[in-house]
Order: C-alpha cells, then structure tokens, then sequence
C-alpha cells in the first residue's frame, strides 16, 4: 500500500474521532436528560437517579464518550440486571423509546434509503452530464439560452415544493402514478419503479442542474486547450478528438463532486422521504427529531459524517487513479 | 499588398496565393493576415518573422485549415498542387499529421496531461496508418522519440508530460510530428518557451532533421537570430501583411524596409551590442 | 438541495479536486461600478430578478401597512371562510380566494393567506440576510488569513475548515435546533448556518488570497515595509470584492432555502410567527384538497429564490467579461 493511502486513511480515523466527539458533546450538552425519557411519565426523583446511575449518565463525560467508543468497537450493555439490553457492535447508541439499538433502526430502513439514492444519482448523473455536454456543443445557440435558464430554474426550486407539485399534478390529477409507498424489488419490479419516480425525480433535480453547469462550464474550457488543438493537427477524427481528448480532461472533475455529492445524500435525501413518507434513514432522523429521540438523531449525524469523511477519502483515491498528474505526485 | 513582393519563379511545392484571414470585430471585419504570398520547394525551409500580433500564428493555422470558427479565410493554399482550401475536411484530416505536421509554442500545454507521453505519439502515427498494430506502433514511438535524443526512450514513453522539462517536452512534440514522415514540419515559435540553451539544442535537433529526412520546413518566430540558423528564405511579417521576403544573406546584408532593419537591430551580435539595445518602436506606426 | 451553497462553491473554485493541484483563480479586476449597472440592466432576466426582489423587500418593510390594507393580520382566524363539516376546507373555489381573502385563507384555521406571505417573508428574509452577512464576514476574514500567513494560521484554519464540511451540515443543523431550547430560534437559524456556512466561502477567499499575495503589487506594498493585518485588508481585500459580491448574492437564496427547508421540517421559525417554508410544511396533508395553500407559498419562495440566483448568475457573468477584455 502507497505510503500516501496510509496516510490518508490515518487522517480519515483522526477526522472521524473528532466528529465523533463532536458530536457527542454537542449531544451531551445540548439533549434532555434521556434517564427521564427511560423513566417514562409518572416517574419519581429517585427512580430517575437510580436509572441515571444504572446507565452510567452519573459518570464524568469522558468516561461516557470512552463508553460510546468501546459500544461502537465492540458493543455495549445498557443498564444491568434483568433490564439489562444488548447492543451489538458497532453500536451507535440504543433507543429507549424504540426499545431497539440505533444500528438495528438504521440498517432496517437503509435499503429504501439506498434505491432512493442510488436511483437518484443515476438519474441526476445521465441528465446533468448529457445536458451539459448539449449545452456545450451548443454554446450561445437557443438550445443553450434555454437550457440555461431551466438550470437555473432546477437550482432555486425547494424539492419539497417541487415533490408537491409533482404530486398534485401526477397523482392527483393524471392519476398517472400511485402515491409512493416503498414496494420491495421482488414483490413487483413495476410498482417498485412507479414508486420511486418521483422521490428520484425531486432528488435528482438541483443535482442535475448544477451537474449542467458544471460539465458545460468544464467541455467549453478544455475546448479551449492547446492539446485540442495538437490532436485536431494530428489530423485525428473528431469524435477521437472528442472522447479522448475532451471529454476526459473535462469530465475527471465531474466525478470528484459526484464522489463527494453522493456520500452526502444521507444527510440531503432528508426531505424527500420525509415528504413522499419514504421509510427510509432520512425519515427516520425527521420522525426522531419530532418525538425528540436523541440517541437515533445522534445516531444517524453519525453515519452521515462517517459516509461524507469516508466519501472524501475514495474521491482522493480515485483521483490518483485518473489523473496521472496527482498519482506521480503523491 | 507591398512592393517587395517577389515570387520564385519555379512551381513550389507549398504556394500560398493570397492568403487572407479575418474576424469579426465590434467594428466590422479586420484583416489579421491580408494577401500573404508563401512559396517553398521541397524540402527547403523557410522563415516568417514578425512581432506577436503580425498575424504568423494564424497563416500557419490557415495553412493546416484550423482557424477559430469565428474566422474567415480566402485565397489558396496548394500542397504539390493540390489546393488544401478546397479539400473537404475528411481529406484535409488526412493531410494533417500525416503529410504536414505541426509543432506548437507551449510543449506543456500543447500535450494532454491525461495520457502517456507514448499514447500521444502513437496516436498520431495510428490514426495515418491504417492495421498498425499497437506493438507496431510503439516501436514507431520509440523510434522517434530516440530520433528526438530523448535518452532511456524505451522508459520514457511510459510517462506523462508533467514528468518531462520544457525542452524534452518540446522533442516529444517534434517526434510526434515525426512519426508519420511528414513532407512539411510547421514549427510555430517552438522555443520561445524555452531557456536559451535548450533553445539552441531545439534548434539542431531541427537543422538534423532537415538534413537526415529532407522534410520541408516553415519555421514561425518573432527572433531573426533564430531563422537565420536553418532557413534560407525569410518573410517579413508585419500587421497581417508582408513587408519584405527573400534569402536570408540578402535580407540580413541589406534590408530593404525599415520594420526587417528595426527587427535586425533587435538581434544581439557581438559586433554592435547597441544594437540590442534599440528599441522597435522606432519604426512607430501600427503596433 | 439548498442547504450547504456546495453548488457555487465548486463552480467558483478552480480547485481541480482534493488533492489536485490547484489553480489559484485570478481575481476578476474590480468592475467599476456604473459599468456593472449599465450592463445589467440591458440584462431582462437581471432587471426582472432585481425588480422582484425588489417588490418582496417593499412588501417585508411595509408589511403591517399593507395588511390594514388588505384588512386581516397573519394571526387572525376567520371561522367564516372555512367550511366546519367538510373539516375546515376554505370555502369558495381556489381555496377561498375573494375580495376579503386575496390569497385565500388557511383550511383548518382560516388564517389569511396573504397576509401570513407579507408577514412570513420578513423571517425568511432577515434570517436569510443576517446568515449571509455572518458567513461573508466569517468566510472573508478566515480566508484572508488563511490564505495570506501560511505556515500554521493556514494549517489551523483549514483544518477546522475541513472538519466543518465533513460534517453531514443538514442533519446537524437539524439535530442541535432540535436539541435547542425553541425561545429566539432565529438568531439559533442563523448561528448555526453560519458555523456551517462559511468554510465555503473561506475556501475560495484562501484560493484567491494565496495567488494574490504573489502579485507584484503586493510584493510592492510588503516591500515598502507594511506588513501584515494592514496589508492584506488594504491591499488584498479591494482586489476580492467582485468574487464577495458574487458570492455573496449567491449565498442570500441558498440561506433563504435552507430556511425554509428547516422551517418545513418543524425545527426552523415556531409557530404561530409565519414563514413561507412552515406554511409549504402545513400544507403538506392538505395539498390534494386546496392546492392553492402550497402553490402560492411555493411560487413565492421559488421565485425569490431564482430572482437571486439568476442575478448572482448574471452578475458574474458580466464580471467575469470584464476580467475579459
């Protein structure tokens, strides 16, 4: 292993210890006592002390970060005695109003969360990409004006008023689509992908928008290199000239911001299920924020970061691989 | 179009006949280049000098027919007779690189810093020869870039261009025009980018070829010390248009207009060092 | 999504990827002002952007005039709009829009459309514009910093700076508003999306302040003995206002959408103060039966927030001609 990996991967582990700790301490700092939710209501003085010390929430904060640590490693006990509750590793915290640990919820709900994803990037990935290298062979015709302007009408529309609209006027009106409900793969290929139109429709908007303006600012400019004009006197075909010369040079940035988009989407696919009601990961963190479950909220920041940290790392190592100026460097 | 306009009386294997470049401005169309007149007989070589902004660069553009869009060209450019203007650009593709080969200013920037210094000489070479095989064609490369004296050839054609200096850069430029054997190497300012030394080694490595393959050679520079090395017939260029032409001796022992004389004095000699302190703007008019 | 402004940030960097080398952008020389105007207002999508950001300002500042004139305040129910039997569904078509109900009212409670638009707008706007202006100066004073003293200000600096964009920004925005006691959850809205919000800005600052402290001016200046904080806020700073007002104008309709993106999830504005993004968010059960409920919120809050992005898209653009020519 290149000696550069390990030291990315060191800084990586670093990164991901401060974002926990972060985290942590603006949890520790921040959230109700959670021995009083255990408690529930009618609940007596004494008996939240007892669960407090039960729980270990009477101990030094560093000893409880040391704790949720070790959870992660390699799970946890909560409480001892008969109300004793396993968390497996890696433990990211247990749910005492789920009565469920935090990683269980999360893996539950990751596969809706994925599809909504990955459809999504997919979707905004084609479109933007296409649309932008359009928007670059076209440049200053109408065909770019108006793409321009549709761009920057996909950039400024809230994907929750987008998803009401879509709603309203496919399910409601044309009755074209069924209401989003999260239809297993298996159970009917069709109704599965009917389902995920448009959560994948509104995700995938303000990316592919911005993907545009991205691939079409980035083709104008490498159109402009010199190397362009050596492989054009190389008397190359053009569409050489193209996909070799053009499109790679003007699509390696693409794939940074796509690496780093992507392994944000836990966190920006938030309000999509929540409005389409997507029993996904995202929903889930809105459905704690409400009933004010900090241990899943908590839980759930966590793994955002650890995919945005862990996201960054492969975006610097793929870019060692397709860029042969960065490889020889590091 | 100026009085000193004298043409070799001979059939030239390269005959530019009223070249004329223009673009649109906000103010109507302007002539970069007007009426431009080039002659050159096989394997010969020849110098067109002139300040950045005389409209060289682009003659040699409009020669390999790869102006701007934006640009318009007229007059004719035959290659051993045949008018390149008039090709359709599919001919005209086969011609470039193949026949006539091209060497640019800036060896960094004129490289593609995604591929492998070999890839790009292969590439050229591939595209003109028809069932090349990939073993073939990097022999080729080999071939070409030990031509050029890049050293460890074999080894080196695996880098990129970062991992090149300027001037090794520039002799992988020219072995890439080499490849294909072409009948005409258009070398436009090849060392103004470079360092004086490795300028001069550019230079031979030119002058070697010519001898060693007889390839004809338009060489562009604003530096008459630079033509008066490997050429032996010299346009003046000035604002687009011609100001004086002929054999390097003639217009180095008496030139003619004032612009070549102003040029003259900018080149340092030993024998009048104040010479190089001159300044062109002397000549004033046009800048 | 609006919440990070990762969008204008990765098309004004140059940086071609972590890692790679970069390119410090050259500063777009400071475009003299009349020139700017002039060229923006031949621009129809600028003059239309200008004019109705323009128009929302007037209706934030004059707001409670205009609701005497329109005759209901954001916080009054009007039982004699709704239809108690059918669940409280405006009555009247379009979702009760009348004479006395220019935009209708709110089915349930009967509250006035219009005024909770007048009224919500001035959350919207003041949130959005004190985020902007707490991020720009956060964002230009790390990033001069951080560009100008390398060595270990820049390492610091950007080191935080990492940690701060590794953070999943919605999810934590959520989270600690949330966790937050809801008393003045504005100024929370705007802390929190500034702490968030300016690494972004910091990192284009840095990009540009690290070529500029090259330039031979600078180098001039630091010759003729001035030096430090003076220096990069006299010499360098002017050279960087055109990229601020840029971004700056960029950065108004992405805080505005993050705004009401909170809002619309329960931990932005509370209630009964209106704003656009809670209003969308109260809509959300009703938008089958009174569609005009979250269309008029919706179509407000989308054109604000194209207005600025298409002003900023336009502003640049005449900017970045200028450096042309």
């Amino acid at each position: 292993m290149p000696r550069y990996l390990v030291g990315r991967l060191a800084g990586m582990a670093g990164v991901l210890l401060l974002v926990c700790l972060f985290t942590y301490a603006v949890f520790f700092l921040l959230s109700p006592d959670p021995a009083v939710q255990v408690c529930g209501k009618s609940c007596t003085p004494e008996r939240i002390d007892q669960i407090r010390m039960n729980l270990g929430l009477d101990r030094p904060f560093w000893t409880q970060f040391l704790s949720f640590l070790g959870g992660l490693v390699s799970g946890r006990t909560y409480g001892e005695g008969a109300n004793a509750v396993e968390c497996a590793a890696p433990c990211l915290g247990y749910s005492f109003q789920s009565s469920q640990s935090v990683t269980d919820m999360i893996w539950q709900r990751l596969p809706v969360s994925a599809t909504v994803a990955v459809g999504a990037a997919v979707l905004w990935l084609l479109v933007g990409v296409v649309s932008g290298l359009i928007g670059a062979v076209k440049n200053g015709t109408w065909v770019d004006r108006v793409m321009t302007g549709l761009t920057l009408g996909g950039l400024s529309i809230p994907n929750y008023v987008l998803a009401l609209v879509l709603q309203f006027v496919l399910v409601v009106q044309l009755q074209w689509l069924p209401f989003p409900q999260a239809v297993p793969f298996g159970e009917d290929p069709g109704r599965w992908f009917l389902n995920f139109v448009m959560p994948w429709i509104v995700l995938a908007v303000g990316y592919a928008a911005a993907y545009t303006r991205l691939t079409r600012a980035n083709v104008i400019d490498t159109l402009q290199e010199n190397f362009l004009r050596t492989a054009r006197a190389k008397g190359l075909a053009p569409h050489l000239v193209w996909r070799r010369h053009a499109l790679r040079p003007a699509l390696t940035p693409v794939v940074t911001v796509f690496g780093m988009d992507f392994a944000g989407l836990l966190g920006g696919a938030l309000i999509t299920e929540t409005v389409f009601g997507l029993n996904g990961v995202g929903k889930m963190a809105a459905d704690s924020i409400a009933k004010n479950d900090q241990p899943v909220i908590m839980g759930v920041t966590l793994l955002a970061a650890f995919f945005v940290v862990i996201g960054n790392v492969v975006v610097d190592v793929v870019y060692t691989v397709i860029d042969p100026r960065v490889r020889v460097a590091a | 179009m100026t009085s000193t306009n004298r043409h070799p009386t001979q059939a030239g294997f390269l005959e530019v006949r009223d070249l004329t470049v223009s673009f649109p401005t906000a103010t109507g169309r302007v002539d970069v280049v007007s009426h431009l007149d080039l002659d050159l007989e096989p394997g010969g070589a020849l110098g067109i000098v002139g300040e950045s902004g005389s409209g060289k660069s682009l003659t040699s553009l409009a020669i390999m027919g790869l102006l701007p869009d934006k640009a318009t060209r007229s007059g004719t450019v035959r290659l051993d007779g045949e008018d390149l203007t008039a090709m359709p650009e599919s001919r005209l593709r086969r011609v470039r690189g193949d026949r006539v080969a091209m060497i640019f200013q800036d060896p960094l920037s004129s490289l593609n810093p995604y591929y492998t210094v070999g890839a790009q000489i292969e590439e050229a070479y591939r595209s003109h020869r028809r069932g090349v095989t990939r073993r073939q064609a990097h022999r080729v490369a080999v071939e070409a870039m030990e031509r050029v004296h890049i050293k460890d050839a074999a080894h080196r054609i695996d880098h990129y261009p970062h991992q090149f200096s300027g001037g090794m850069r520039q002799r992988v430029m020219i072995a890439m025009a080499l490849t294909t054997e072409p009948e005409l190497l258009i070398a436009d300012e090849p060392t103004t980018a470079l360092d004086v030394t490795v300028q001069a080694q550019i230079l031979a490595l030119l002058q070697e070829i010519r001898r060693d393959t007889g390839t004809a050679l338009v060489l562009i520079t604003h530096d008459l010390a630079v033509v008066s090395e490997i050429t032996d017939h010299i346009v003046v260029m000035r604002a687009g248009e011609c100001v004086e032409r002929g054999p390097v001796e003639s217009i180095f022992s008496d030139p003619k207009h004032p612009y070549t004389q102003a040029l003259l004095d900018a080149v340092p000699r030993i024998d009048d060092e104040i010479g190089a302190l001159r300044s062109l703007t002397t000549t004033g008019g046009r800048p | 999504m609006t919440i990070a402004p990762t969008e204008l940030e990765v098309e004004l960097s140059a940086d071609s990827g972590p890692g790679g080398p970069t390119q410090p952008v050259g500063p777009p020389p400071a475009a003299s002002r009349p020139r700017l105007l002039r060229a923006l207002s031949r621009d129809v999508g600028a003059v239309l952007s200008a004019t109705y950001i323009g128009l929302i300002v007037l209706m934030a500042v004059f707001a409670p005039l205009i609701v005497m004139v329109s005759g209901w305040t954001p916080y009054e129910f009007d039982q004699t709009a709704i239809d108690p039997n059918l669940g409280g569904v405006p009555i009247g078509p379009w979702g009760g829009i009348s004479s006395t109900h220019w935009f209708g009212v709110e089915p349930g409670s009967g509250r006035d459309i219009f005024a909770r638009i007048v009224y919500g707008v001035r959350v919207s706007m003041t949130i959005a514009l004190a985020a902007t202006a707490l991020t720009t100066a956060l964002g230009v004073t790390f990033g001069l910093l951080s560009g100008y003293f390398s060595g270990k200000v820049d390492h610091a600096i950007s080191r935080v700076m990492d940690f701060l964009m590794a953070f999943p920004a919605l999810i934590f925005m959520i989270a600690v508003l949330s966790a937050l006691p809801a008393g003045n959850r504005g100024s929370l809205l705007v802390v929190v999306i500034s702490v968030f919000g300016w690494p972004y800005l910091a990192r284009i600052v840095r990009g540009q302040t690290m070529s500029l402290s090259r330039r031979e001016f600078v180098e001039a200046a630091r010759a003729s003995g001035a030096s430090g904080l003076g220096l990069v806020f006299r010499e360098i700073l002017p050279n960087l206002r055109s990229t601020i007002i840029v971004m700056v104008t960029l950065a108004v309709p992405g805080y505005i959408g993050t705004e009401a993106g909170l809002s619309f999830l329960g931990v932005g504005v509370v209630p009964p103060e209106p704003s656009w993004g809670q209003m969308i968010a109260s809509s959300v059960s009703w938008y089958s039966v009174v569609p005009t409920y979250f269309a008029i919120p919706g179509l407000f809050l989308f054109l604000l927030v194209l207005s600025f992005t298409v002003l900023g898209d336009r502003l640049r653009t005449v900017i970045d001609s200028g450096e042309a020519r």
